[in-house]
């Protein structure tokens, strides 16, 4: 077929959501094909907003971190340390040492129990249902510990300005270090079959390949980045908590395929895993947390490595309890932008797959947007009169 | 609702999972129902992709202004009867939203509910026994 008979040839729409089957969250994808081939796509979301900047000021620093908590399930480790840090920069004090490890073993747990469940939901886009069960089933173990250190499966609430809430007993270490044992045996074993299945590499290798450029021009994070050759990592490039004290290294991959985004992730599992233990055996002791007196006017940041990638928060104080202004940016929000270029050329049966390899995080990406879907479309100025017509309603009400 | 309705859908309810604006937590914990550790397909529970082949919808998060007629559309294409379960405080009370712009909330405002499980998120087996409540209701 020549040129001038392709670009004639007609271009259908493939919507994929708001809600699909593969999908755990509400987005709409809109792939514009040729025949099997996608040639452009269009991203909307939006379905997840809830508006947790606009919250945020309305509550004190001690609330803040159990709100940041919920912008997301998965990585509800990483936006209360970044908000966490963020407000001690703020006020300029610098956690106690037994605190900042116990912030590390929890925000590396985390990301074993994230990218495990990647793995998993990724054999399940491909319709491998196994590799599902398996993933899951191991991912269970650091489910336990997590419930037996913090109190909770998931949402932690771990982190508090200053320090942690809670702290890991002398009789929890060894407990710890036998559930990581067991988990680590588990995923080797899933790694080596993930890795050795002709079925998987046939689905993965050479499927939505995002090149070093885009990935810099689009400025992904996280196991984006580093599948596609770009060394990037917080907890190298600006250590916080404990991560410049225990031994680990960062994984890279240069291909920038599905499959490399893969491996980064099982590989990444065993160097949280090298992080944990690294962190429980040299914990050291003393106070878990550092008393804030006030909190000055000005600005503070903080940024870590979620298991997507970077989370940023930047607060903004008056010199109150509670913040002028409360920025967040999750790394969700730059990677999911890529798809567009890594689904380009791929056929429509790539393309689910190809959007999850960035392990999207919609309900992270959505606190403040503008949207519109025809119908709605909000300005900051909107958002404001709305929410002050509720207080009105409120008011009424209560009279 | 006729007997054989009833009797239709007490047996391996097939659940269809929406999620309005959640947090994504209430959701992975329902997946992991169907894993392993809990796996509740034991009991002819099975995660279906269409709305029209559901016995009963879990939803889950906050609902906002975006999500909300595409909520109320896939109630409307889910064969009736059909229960609907709130996963997660979320779905109770708005939680922590109830002061946003965007939160419409609670679903009872909007969808006929027929069971909700508080819990941030709720435990797995809390879930099961949500689901199993509002089975024996009938």
């Amino acid at each position: 077929m020549s040129e001038e008979q392709k670009s004639t040839k007609t271009r259908r729409i493939v919507p994929i959501g708001p809600y699909h089957p593969l999908q755990e969250e509400p987005e709409f994808f809109k792939l514009i094909v040729e025949g099997e081939t996608v040639v452009d796509m269009e991203i909307n979301i939006g379905y997840n907003h809830r508006g947790h900047e606009f919250i945020s000021p309305e509550l004190t620093y001690d609330q803040i971190p159990f709100l940041v908590e919920r912008i997301c399930g998965i990585c509800s480790n990483s936006h209360p340390l970044a908000c966490v840090l963020a407000i001690e920069d703020c006020a300029g004090i610098e956690p106690p040492p037994r605190a900042n490890y116990i912030r590390s073993i929890i925000h590396e747990l985390e990301r074993i129990h994230s990218h495990l469940l990647w793995v998993g939901l990724g054999g399940h886009f491909i319709g491998y249902n196994t590799v599902w069960m398996w993933a899951w089933k191991y991912r269970e173990h650091v489910l336990q510990v997590f419930e037996m250190i913090t109190g909770n499966r998931n949402h932690y609430a771990a982190n508090k300005p200053g320090g942690v809430r809670r702290d890991i007993s002398k009789e929890q270490v060894p407990q710890v270090l036998a559930a990581l044992d067991l988990a680590e045996e588990k995923t080797k074993l899933l790694t080596n079959a993930v890795l050795d299945d002709p079925v998987i590499l046939g689905r993965l290798a050479n499927v939505g390949i995002l090149t070093k450029a885009d990935a810099i021009a689009y400025s992904t994070v996280g196991p984006t980045s580093r599948g596609s050759g770009v060394p990037w990592d917080v907890r190298k490039d600006d250590p916080h908590a404990a991560y410049a004290e225990v031994p680990w290294d960062r994984v890279v991959f240069e291909e920038g395929d599905v499959l490399a985004k893969a491996k980064v992730r099982l590989l990444e599992t065993f160097e949280s895993i090298k992080i944990v233990r690294g962190c429980l055996e040299n914990l050291p002791d003393g106070p878990i947390e550092a008393r804030i007196e006030e909190i000055p006017p000005g600005e503070g940041i903080g940024h870590t490595e979620a298991p997507r990638g970077e989370v940023f928060h930047y607060i903004r104080s008056d010199g109150s309890n509670r913040p002028l202004r409360h920025k967040v940016r999750a790394p969700s929000f730059m990677n999911i932008a890529s798809n567009v270029v890594a689904v380009r050329g791929g056929s429509i049966a790539d393309a689910a797959l190809t959007l999850a390899a960035v392990d999207p995080c919609y309900c992270c990406t959505e606190r403040m947007a503008a949207f519109e879907d025809g119908r709605l479309k909000y300005t900051w100025n909107d958002l404001l009169k709305l929410s002050w017509q509720k207080t009105e309603r409120l008011r009424e009400k209560l009279k | 609702m006729s007997r054989l309705g009833l009797w239709g859908l007490k047996k391996s309810p097939w659940v269809y999972h929406v999620a309005a604006a959640s947090c994504n937590n209430c959701d992975i914990e329902i997946l992991e129902l169907l894993t392993p550790r809990y796996d509740v397909e034991r009991f002819g529970v099975v995660l279906v992709g269409s709305p029209r082949h559901a016995d009963a919808l879990l939803v889950t998060g906050v609902i906002n202004r975006k999500s909300l007629p595409r909520v109320m559309e896939v109630y409307e294409q889910a064969a009736k009867p059909c229960l609907v379960i709130g996963v997660g405080t979320c779905t109770c009370s708005n939680h922590m939203f109830k002061n946003s712009y965007n939160a419409v909330g609670p679903y009872d405002k909007h969808l006929p509910m027929h069971a909700f499980v508080p819990g941030c998120p709720p435990k797995p087996e809390a879930m099961i026994l949500g689901v199993v409540k509002a089975l024996s209701k009938l």
